[in-house]
């Protein structure tokens, strides 16, 4: 039985139909990892400014996404503001707008991380060394920052693309829903949903291990230039 | 805003937070115990153990709740499997939590000094007396950051367990909003539940952390 269960995934194109569905969140990951890189940076240094305003913007906004589940967000976006404002946002919309505000505050939160982490006698030698607050930027505090932050917002794109599996709880037609259209077309064999969903799996996780091995390795590589 | 709505409903809530929050903290236990043994099985090298803990923790860290519950549910079923709502929502939760768990305790445990443990070896402590006494309560302060992250990480997951037809917040939520025209307040009350569920566990991480500042750890003064 287990072996016809299985032929499923190659009848026809049900294997391209599950790929595409993984396309449409990846397409979802993808730009919500862009606008998050470029926001975050700004967000963490805003999470640093002098201004007291700024500050307390990024802390309500971080509070938020600690305490929210990015479900309760998406439902927010997705189902509330079409009530409370009368917009109409189409899943992807909804789930783009929620995880980058998610990731940005994330990536932002790993940006002041990296940059609070490292150890003061560095500004301070460099500085008693004679070298002018940019140069410090420029040649101290810059490369420790990325060395640190590159790794762990690597780690975060792939929470990203794990997250991105929710949309289908706001009706968009991705993977496992697609995944779930097959096993409807095919319901006299019985073990269909078994493959079906072990597939899912297995794309899952041949897409985030090998971007976790390299943010491990990059890890390892740097991690002697920490102290 | 209907606030009569709100107090005719708090009751469906408040058995929700409850569903979400037993199931929480059934997930969250098990996984500081599978978390536990599957670092101590790396961190001492114990032959096949720490490879099938290594392949497990890669496993559960590189997919999402999701697929792995929709894969325990109705994968698993049809081929002979079948578990209940709840065990799946125990098992999945741990299944994640159980990597989460143990990355957090490594950390730890390599923040220990080597020497630690070999003076323990030295003064004749068994390998139990040695993880109990030595390795374990330093580890621990250093990790307490970061398995309080995953506590609030792991509650926050549970929200997923209403694709297992299990009445959480999440699904109470759902089923009030679909039986109409209060969606507003739904999810307002939503938002609430999930806040009055962990403010007071990142209160405690704070006030822990804090404690264990002042017992002089992690003291490194930055930029």
């Amino acid at each position: 039985m287990q072996d016809l269960g299985i032929s499923v995934l190659f009848r026809g194109i049900n294997f391209q139909r599950l790929l595409l569905g993984l396309w449409v969140t990846l397409r979802i990951a993808l730009i919500t990892i862009g606008i998050s890189a470029v926001l975050g940076l700004l967000f963490g240094l805003a999470m640093m400014s002098r201004s007291r305003a700024a500050r307390a913007v990024c802390r309500i906004w971080l509070e938020i996404i600690r305490f929210m589940p990015q479900l309760v967000l998406l439902y927010l976006v997705y189902f509330g503001f079409a009530r409370l404002f009368g917009w109409n946002l189409d899943g992807e919309t909804s789930a783009v707008l929620v995880f980058s505000f998610w990731g940005t505050a994330e990536m932002g939160d790993l940006f002041r991380g990296a940059l609070t982490s490292i150890p003061r006698h560095q500004r301070e030698s460099a500085a008693a060394l004679g070298l002018t607050r940019a140069q410090i930027n420029r040649y101290i505090l810059l490369p420790q920052t990325v060395r640190r932050l590159v790794p762990q917002a690597i780690n975060l794109s792939t929470r990203i693309i794990k997250t991105t599996a929710l949309v289908k709880m706001i009706n968009v037609t991705e993977v496992l829903k697609v995944g779930q259209q097959i096993i409807g077309q095919f319901y006299r064999e019985p073990s269909a949903a078994f493959w079906v969903y072990a597939t899912v799996f297995l794309l899952y996780f041949l897409i985030c291990w090998p971007i976790s091995l390299l943010a491990g390795r990059l890890e390892i590589l740097w991690e002697g230039n920490h102290h | 805003m209907d606030w009569g709505f709100i107090g005719s409903h708090i009751t469906d809530y408040t058995a929700g937070a409850w569903v979400t929050l037993r199931f929480g903290l059934y997930g969250v236990i098990c996984s500081l115990v599978l978390g536990l043994l599957c670092c101590l099985a790396r961190y001492f090298r114990v032959p096949v153990l720490k490879s099938i803990a290594h392949g497990y923790i890669e496993l559960a860290r590189n997919t999402p709740l999701l697929v792995q519950l929709f894969f325990l549910y109705a994968g698993l079923p049809r081929v002979g499997i079948r578990l209940s709502a709840e065990a799946c929502a125990v098992i999945g939760l741990t299944f994640l939590g159980g990597a989460y768990m143990s990355e957090a305790f490594r950390s730890g445990l390599e923040s220990v000094d080597k020497s630690q443990r070999e003076a323990g070896e030295c003064l004749g402590l068994t390998r139990a007396q040695n993880i109990r006494y030595v390795l374990l309560p330093q580890a621990l302060a250093t990790a307490v950051p970061a398995l309080f992250a995953n506590v609030i990480f792991l509650i926050k997951e549970t929200s997923m367990f209403s694709v297992l037809a299990m009445m959480d917040l999440m699904n109470v939520a759902d089923t009030l909003r679909t039986s109409g025209g209060h969606t507003v307040e739904v999810l307002f009350m939503l938002a609430a539940a999930y806040l009055v569920l962990l403010l007071p566990v990142s209160l405690a991480a704070t006030l822990t952390e804090r404690r264990l500042r002042y017992a002089g750890f992690g003291n490194q003064r930055t930029v």
